[in-house]
């Protein structure tokens, strides 16, 4: 196995880690903020990728594509807040996933009867694709390569709105004592929505980024969701950094395990049993390392200690 | 006798009739229909106990669902072709005999859910459901990965397995079965309910640092809550891959997941006929609102969503009344 061969599949891990840690930072800041665990986050992923794929069919433009799957996934979540979801912020665990998996019903046949069962599909730009050769003569996706670049962006956009933003300031202190702010005169409803509305917006984002590789269709969301819940419980619950590493851990173990365990199954196998058991396993890899991080450190890497 | 009681008596008297009716009426539709109301409300009493009894929200019931199907499909298929299951250091053979492929169901179940309990269980909470489902999840890729039982396609058997005594090929002495099963785990989940454990688990769920004070671990009363529930749920998805006469991976999904909890909800959770009542609410909606439109889910999400916004307590609080069973 070649060195390039390594780099592109560590790229790939991590553009994969990217795209999973949007969609964690909105779950993991719903979660620390309102104390709500939101399954319905997989359908504004969806939600986003349908904008995307309609937008771009209508006019072409890969840019405005993106702006409406920010735009129809956080109006979508202000209004899902605004409608059902600030009902549960005083009710348990157990009725917060009910209720968000009703909402998954009605999100994802929803759009099934809208644009029907058949999968659509956003290109990637022209100025997007094509490969790109980097230094030590690796070639790579330019879009892959983007969204890598784009991913950061947005974390460090994040990372720059909660430390140094007075919005930031105000979600902050919403985590730590919600009475508190309300007492001193923040609009905590207003708050709420916002925060839900942003974790929608960067979900939908994420589905747009991401439909253009795959193709964008129903039930798209939930596979993604599940995975950004394995990175929240490594990263530790409500926080950003580790919604961040997390993400990255579990791109990476995922890309590099359906590499290198079909490999590492033929030094003692026959290749055809090697490749069926070794990408058998591959596929629980990550589930392995969320195990390994519970038995460590059962809050996970970046939690609240109890 | 507390209109509870009355409830439960009406369901129970519904289960016995509707399918009797069917009987004499020659639609042997509506007795497949029961068997798998019956089936789904099995599922669900094994899930009941775990979140019911033991306050434990596992978004991951369908893995001992699945795995109950499968220990039948596995079973089956090496006895319909006629290779054992293996050969070193004792041989195995496939069985058609449900009361051995029951037992492996729920021995398999039991002890994925001791395993899953025992990771899942270091944490509590939201952590908890996220856990649950992401391991639901693995087990999934894993069934849909491996080949050796038809990975994605699944397994089909070609005859439903034997029962001694009984010609299972008939949908009312199969459907007989699987309501005696029914009411045996009924019967024991009340058992439960009301023996020192079943106390204790009821204390471990509302105060766990005062179980903890009288010398009790509310961990392991949980964790043994689990491996009950989820070996009861093996026991259903065997019934229910015996049913349709395949399994597949989409028992394993985290959507049968959400449909097992969803079965408890609507019924009432901590009551002992909820799941049933709502397992029978499920299937009438399904084949209802299926006839109409073909995306009835939408209907199902929003019936959902305002049986959990209304805070009733699900159908059975609604008819029985006084709110929520417990909290």
């Amino acid at each position: 196995m070649s060195p390039i061969l390594i780099a592109e599949q560590v790229l790939n891990g991590l553009q994969f880690g990217v795209m999973l840690f949007l969609m964690a930072a909105g779950l993991t800041l719903i979660f620390g903020v309102m104390g709500l665990i939101n399954l319905a986050h997989g359908s504004l992923y969806m939600v986003g990728a349908f904008a995307a794929a309609a937008v771009a069919g209508a006019t072409g433009s890969f840019l405005l594509a993106l702006v409406a799957a920010l735009a129809a996934a956080a109006l979508a979540g202000a209004l899902v807040e605004l409608v059902v979801i600030r009902r549960l912020y005083n009710r348990d665990h157990l009725d917060q996933v009910l209720a968000t998996f009703a909402l998954i019903l009605i999100f994802s046949e929803g759009t099934r009867w809208l644009f029907g069962s058949f999968p659509l599909y956003l290109d990637i730009p022209a100025w997007l694709s094509g490969p790109v050769t980097l230094p030590g003569g690796i070639q790579y996706p330019l879009y892959r390569l983007a969204l890598i670049v784009l991913g950061l962006l947005v974390a460090v956009g994040l990372w720059l709105l909660i430390s140094r933003t007075r919005i930031g300031i105000q979600i902050r202190a919403g985590e730590n004592d919600r009475e508190m702010i309300a007492a001193l005169g923040v609009d905590i409803s207003k708050l709420y929505t916002l925060v839900f509305a942003l974790g929608a917006g960067l979900a939908g984002l994420a589905g747009a980024l991401v439909g253009a590789i795959q193709s964008v269709q129903v039930g798209m969301g939930e596979p993604v969701l599940i995975l950004a819940f394995v990175v929240i419980v490594i990263g530790g619950i409500g926080s950003i950094k580790g919604a961040l590493i997390g993400a990255v851990l579990v791109g990476l173990t995922d890309t590099l395990g359906g590499i290198f365990l079909p490999e590492l199954f033929k030094l003692f196998a026959d290749p055809a049993t090697a490749t069926a058991t070794g990408s058998a396993f591959a596929s629980m890899a990550i589930y392995i390392l969320m195990a390994a991080v519970l038995v460590w450190r059962p809050t996970g890497l970046f939690g609240a200690r109890t | 006798m507390t209109r509870e009681a009355a409830v439960n008596a009406v369901i129970l008297l519904l289960l016995v009739a509707v399918p009797g009716w069917a009987l004499y009426a020659d639609e042997p539709f509506t007795i497949t229909l029961a068997t798998r109301a019956v089936i789904f409300a099995l599922a669900a009493v094994g899930l009941n106990i775990a979140l019911g009894l033991g306050g434990l929200v596992s978004l991951g019931h369908a893995v001992y669902f699945g795995l109950g199907g499968y220990a039948m499909g596995v079973l089956a298929s090496h006895a319909q072709n006629y290779t054992p299951l293996m050969e070193w250091p004792f041989v195995i053979e496939g069985t058609k005999s449900m009361p051995v492929i029951w037992l492996t169901a729920i021995v398999v179940s039991a002890i994925a859910a001791l395993l899953i309990g025992l990771l899942a269980l270091r944490t509590s909470g939201v952590y908890f459901i996220m856990i649950t489902l992401a391991f639901g999840q693995m087990i999934y890729f894993f069934a849909i990965s491996w080949p050796a039982y038809g990975g994605e396609d699944g397994l089909s058997i070609y005859v439903r397995n034997g029962f001694p005594g009984l010609n299972t090929l008939v949908p009312i002495q199969f459907y007989g079965l699987c309501l005696a099963l029914l009411l045996i785990v009924l019967l024991f989940s009340a058992l439960l309910a009301r023996s020192p454990f079943g106390l204790a688990l009821n204390a471990a769920r509302q105060v766990p640092h005062r179980v903890e004070t009288v010398g009790l671990d509310p961990v392991r009363l949980k964790l043994v809550a689990l491996v009950i529930s989820g070996a009861i749920t093996g026991l259903a998805g065997a019934l229910f891959a015996d049913l349709n006469r395949f399994v597949s991976p989409t028992m394993l999904s985290w959507q049968m997941s959400g449909e097992i909890m969803v079965f408890v909800i609507i019924g009432g959770v901590a009551r002992l006929f909820g799941p049933v009542a709502g397992a029978v609410i499920f299937v009438l909606l399904e084949h209802l609102l299926g006839g109409i439109s073909e995306y009835w889910q939408v209907f199902l999400g929003i019936v959902l969503l305002l049986i959990v916004l209304s805070g009733k307590g699900g159908v059975i609080g609604m008819l029985a009344g006084r709110g929520r069973a417990h909290d």
